[in-house]
């Protein structure tokens, strides 16, 4: 151990002394401050992560692939960070380190903290480990044990119905998943089971093997991520989960999920045919349009932010086939421009949906309520919270002066570029992909003001949000910094673009213009006559013009102010039941666009004349991958296992029978095979 | 001396674009009358009303929040923002890097939002409706807004709005079905999102179709004056976007030098242009009655369609 320790090391130890810090909760158990030591030490461990991520994305110390003597005995366990593992470390860092002190406050309420803790550190250790994985074997066993720890987490209040239903759809997921993902790294691996990661980078492969793992890919991490029509758990599972949980499975794990896929697409496996970047594109985009349509429908606060991370991962997705297509045109640099806008919406996400959870989170805490229906008028009584909740929305509708929008200009930016592309197919589908963008992040604004005109302003709905009291410390101080992060990364993106530069530069051979050249920080993709953002300077102008309109308007026309009640032309009515809903709200547009795509129905029910009850409107949509998909596939195993019991009240003579046919069966495949 | 010059240029359109924005409200308003066989108010009645609300209190909701006083000034800012970064009389403005067409329009989305937002505050069913409905007409009309700026962006070869109209006035252009199609797109969009006649009605808020209005129903006073200001300056950007890019004619740019002559006489062709474009919208206004509020997806619908084929033509071949 004579030399100095790289960062690799550094990674494996934290990833180590996080897996550790769970079974330290269980025997530490009675101990009146675990739950405090136990977060504390997480979010201290997640810093380490973050701030090794970032060294190593400047360029320092990265250190050669560690080898551990663990795992296949021929193989040992492969652990490295390059620049990708290193960004993904600082996301991983940065989050759960930021959740984990909002889970100081958060952990206080917890009525059985024991089925949280020992889970919660391994957690955040596995997805390190997945991270830092530099073998097959090892990255499959961390992405394993990473879903099953989630699942654990996400079943701490498992007495409800719904968060078991919710549990057994996540596992069914996650297990279809990871059996995808077994598949596709078997046949990266080749027969020869070259499981580390500089083997199969070296392997060549026919473009129709390429093609099949990409697709298995596309089914084992957009699982995990959440793609349609793989998102159903997402919805189910995120409100069944205590919010810092569901922060972290939102804000990070389907980063990770993310990262597995960028790994195999732009590391590992080389020349993809330009039709399967469409393909991705194509996905994406439905993603995102899809995910924020049902986002609308929902009046479930959890519920609405797990279909909001659909819609984000579509969108990263439509960068990610963008810079696919680019590659497999060879403009490296056009490329280079989609993968950053890409790898810029993860952190952006990561950002505002862990911010937006954590927020859901302490409006559960503060009211014990989580549909939106019941609340209103927090703003009042919560201030913080309603300030960090407002930067969370305004981000992540891709608004300027914030960082959601700056990702989303630059995958437009990128979008612009493909004319240049030379399949037309790809000319095709760019414009319509970018079509979909825009109806999506405009769908996106209308549905957070949706959910801040209804949780936070307007009045109270219910007694619980009349008497909502503003959380505690530690959480606010977590929601805090996030949204510090989302203003700032929004105002000075070419920072962040910069940091950026080296991950996209080691994945493709090309980068962006170095941004911190540019004069006042001005964000340039390409080059300045084609297109140029100032976050910074939008910024100025409309807080200078805004307070200087402000100050004008106080000092030379007048300042005088009277508190009356509400006008509403003339008919105020006292009742709060008379406001807008969020299911009123999103009627337009249900009806404009959920009649085609949701099926949505209402249905009034009128009472017969002298009949005292009330009139009745229901509402009726289906999520077309539960109605197309799923439901078919249940029926069928249903019909097969029906049948199937047979089998079980059959007399000793058939079942000899049965076990010689299966026997001569065998015998049979195995001479045909050689 | 270039950068003094530079600011004042970028200083006057600033002040320019304000100072004229009641000014084309107040032709639209009086040429409709001229054309409804009625006198009509003076041109600067615009500008009484602004300054009558400007002196008056502002009557408060009880429960209105610190954010429904903070958002008037917010959107005044983020739409003069918007409308100072487009060409009025000149190109190459000095901050005209700060934000291009996309970043505009973005920009304008945040002003939306931060209105709607203010419908919901005092949680009137009004304030609701208005919101709810304008949230609708908003997300249909900016992907249609998005895909024309692909299509210019496509043929300027830009998304930078100075590069954009410089590039527009060149002879290289010619007339194309690409911007033809673009220019109808943008033009259904201007008028949804300045809530004009036939999917909004500037002139009333005692309407069930109502939406722009309802929206603001509960701001008064000074607020109230901030927010209709806010309005006449986004209906000023809109018809500064579209003179700029399909009527660059005039526009001075530096390329052509430095003299005041020359810009004098540009600020003269913006008066003119506008001046039309507001005789325009007026005769279009009367010419149309308003549709129900569920007729708009598809008068948006065409926009969108229109502004989806020009960009796939050009996807195809650059010279349609």
């Amino acid at each position: 151990m004579g030399q100095a320790m790289s960062a690799v090391d550094f990674a494996a130890l934290v990833a180590g002394a996080l897996l550790v810090l769970g079974p330290v909760a269980v025997m530490a158990q009675r101990w009146s401050r675990i739950s405090n030591f136990v977060y504390a030490a997480a979010s201290g461990l997640c810093w380490i992560l973050a701030l090794l991520g970032l060294v190593v994305l400047f360029g320092f110390g990265a250190g050669p692939e560690l080898v551990l003597p663990m795992g296949l005995p021929w193989l040992g366990a492969h652990l490295h960070v390059d620049m990708l593992s290193a960004f993904f470390l600082l996301i991983l860092g940065l989050g759960g380190g930021v959740i984990s002190i909002f889970a100081i406050g958060y952990g206080r309420h917890e009525h059985a903290p024991l089925r949280v803790l020992p889970f919660y550190p391994p957690f955040l250790g596995a997805m390190a480990l997945v991270v830092l994985a530099a073998d097959a074997f090892t990255f499959l066993l961390c992405w394993e044990v990473m879903s099953l720890l989630s699942w654990a987490l996400m079943l701490a209040d498992h007495c409800q119905e719904a968060t078991q239903k919710a549990g057994y759809v996540y596992l069914t997921m996650a297990g279809f998943g990871t059996m995808s993902l077994l598949l596709a790294f078997g046949l990266l691996a080749g027969p020869d089971g070259a499981y580390g990661f500089a083997a199969i980078r070296t392997a060549t492969r026919s473009p129709v093997m390429a093609a099949v793992i990409l697709g298995l890919m596309l089914l084992g991490a957009g699982s995990k991520a959440g793609l349609v029509p793989l998102h159903v758990w997402l919805p189910l599972a995120h409100p069944a989960a205590p919010s810092h949980v569901s922060a972290l499975m939102s804000g990070v794990m389907t980063k990770i999920a993310v990262y597995g896929f960028i790994r195999v697409t732009f590391d590992l496996l080389q020349a993809l045919p330009v039709w399967l970047a469409l393909a991705v594109m194509v996905i994406g985009g439905v993603t995102a349009v899809m995910g924020v349509l049902l986002a609308l429908m929902q009046h479930d606060l959890k519920r609405l932010l797990a279909y909001h991370t659909v819609e984000n991962i579509g969108i990263i997705f439509i960068g990610l086939g963008l810079a696919m297509a680019f590659r497999a045109d060879g403009s490296a640099a056009a490329a280079a421009l989609a993968l950053t806008a890409a790898l810029f919406h993860i952190f952006n996400h990561m950002a505002f949906k862990s911010l937006l959870f954590m927020a859901a989170g302490a409006v559960l805490n503060a009211t014990g309520l989580r549909d939106m229906e019941k609340m209103g008028g927090l703003i009042h009584r919560m201030p913080v919270t309603s300030v960090v909740f407002l930067v969370g929305c305004v981000a992540i509708s891709a608004l300027p002066p914030f960082n959601g929008f700056v990702s989303e200009w630059l995958t437009f930016q990128a979008i612009l570029v493909s004319p240049e592309l030379s399949d037309l197919g790809a000319r095709f589908t760019a414009p319509a992909v970018g079509g979909m963008l825009a109806l999506a992040a405009a769908l996106a604004a209308a549905c957070f003001v949706k959910v801040y005109g209804v949780v936070f302003l307007s009045r109270p709905r219910s007694e619980a949000a009349a008497k909502a009291v503003e959380v505690d410390r530690f959480s606010l101080t977590a929601m805090a910094m996030l949204a510090t992060v989302c203003l700032l990364a929004g105002i000075l993106p070419g920072m962040v673009l910069d940091v950026l530069a080296p991950v996209v530069d080691s994945l493709l051979g090309a980068r962006l213009p170095v941004q911190a050249n540019q004069a006042w920080f001005t964000t340039v993709p390409i080059t300045d006559a084609r297109s140029s953002y100032n976050g910074l300077l939008v910024f100025l102008f409309i807080v200078f013009s805004a307070s200087s309109a402000a100050w004008a308007v106080h000092r030379y026309a007048s300042r005088q102010l009277r508190r009356a009640p509400a006008w509403d032309c003339g008919y105020p009515d006292p009742s709060p039941l008379t406001q807008y809903s969020a299911g009123g709200f999103a009627q337009p547009l249900r009806r404009v666009l959920g009649t085609n795509l949701l099926a949505a129905r209402e249905t009034v029910v009128m009472p017969p004349p002298g009949d005292m009850s009330p009139a009745r409107l229901t509402v009726h949509y289906v999520d077309p991958a539960w109605e197309r998909i799923y439901a078919p596939i249940a029926g069928m195993v249903d019909a097969m296992t029906t049948r199937m019991n047979r089998l079980q009240f059959l007399t000793i003579r058939r079942y000899l029978t049965l076990v010689f046919l299966s026997l001569i069966l065998l015998l049979l495949g195995l001479m045909l095979w050689f | 001396m270039v950068l003094i010059f530079n600011l004042m240029v970028q200083g006057v359109q600033m002040m320019l674009v304000v100072a004229l924005a009641p000014l084309l409200v107040g032709v639209t308003r009086k040429v409709r009358a001229r054309l409804l066989r009625r006198k009509g108010a003076p041109l600067i009645q615009p500008y009484r009303d602004l300054l009558r609300l400007m002196r008056k209190e502002v009557v408060l909701a009880e429960n209105a929040s610190w954010l429904f006083r903070t958002i008037p000034y917010l959107v005044f800012a983020a739409t003069w923002v918007a409308a100072a970064l487009v060409p009025t009389f000149a190109t190459g403005l000095h901050f005209s890097w700060t934000a291009d067409l996309i970043a505009i329009v973005a920009l304008l989305g945040s002003a939306r939002f931060f209105l709607a937002l203010a419908g919901m505050d005092v949680g009137t069913s009004f304030g609701g409706i208005g919101s709810s409905r304008e949230m609708m007409i908003a997300s249909l009309a900016e992907p249609a807004m998005m895909l024309t700026v692909f299509s210019l962006a496509l043929i300027a070869g830009s998304t930078q709005l100075s590069t954009v109209s410089a590039f527009m006035a060149s002879p290289v252009v010619g007339l194309r079905v690409s911007l033809g199609m673009a220019l109808v797109a943008l033009v259904i969009v201007a008028l949804a999102e300045n809530a004009r006649i036939p999917v909004d009605n500037p002139n009333t808020h005692l309407e069930l179709t109502m939406v722009h209005e309802a929206m603001v129903l509960e701001y008064s006073g000074r607020h109230l004056a901030m927010i209709e200001l806010a309005g006449a300056l986004n209906l000023l950007l809109y018809v500064s976007l579209i003179g700029c890019i399909f009527v660059p004619w005039g526009i001075a740019n530096r390329a052509t030098g430095e003299n005041a002559a020359d810009y004098l006489l540009a600020i003269v062709l913006y008066l003119a242009k506008l001046g039309a474009a507001g005789a325009l919208l007026a005769v279009f206004e009367v010419s149309i009655a308003k549709m129900r509020v569920f007729r708009v997806p598809d008068f948006l619908g065409i926009a969108l369609m229109l502004a989806l084929l020009g960009t796939l033509l050009l996807f195809v071949t650059r010279s349609l």
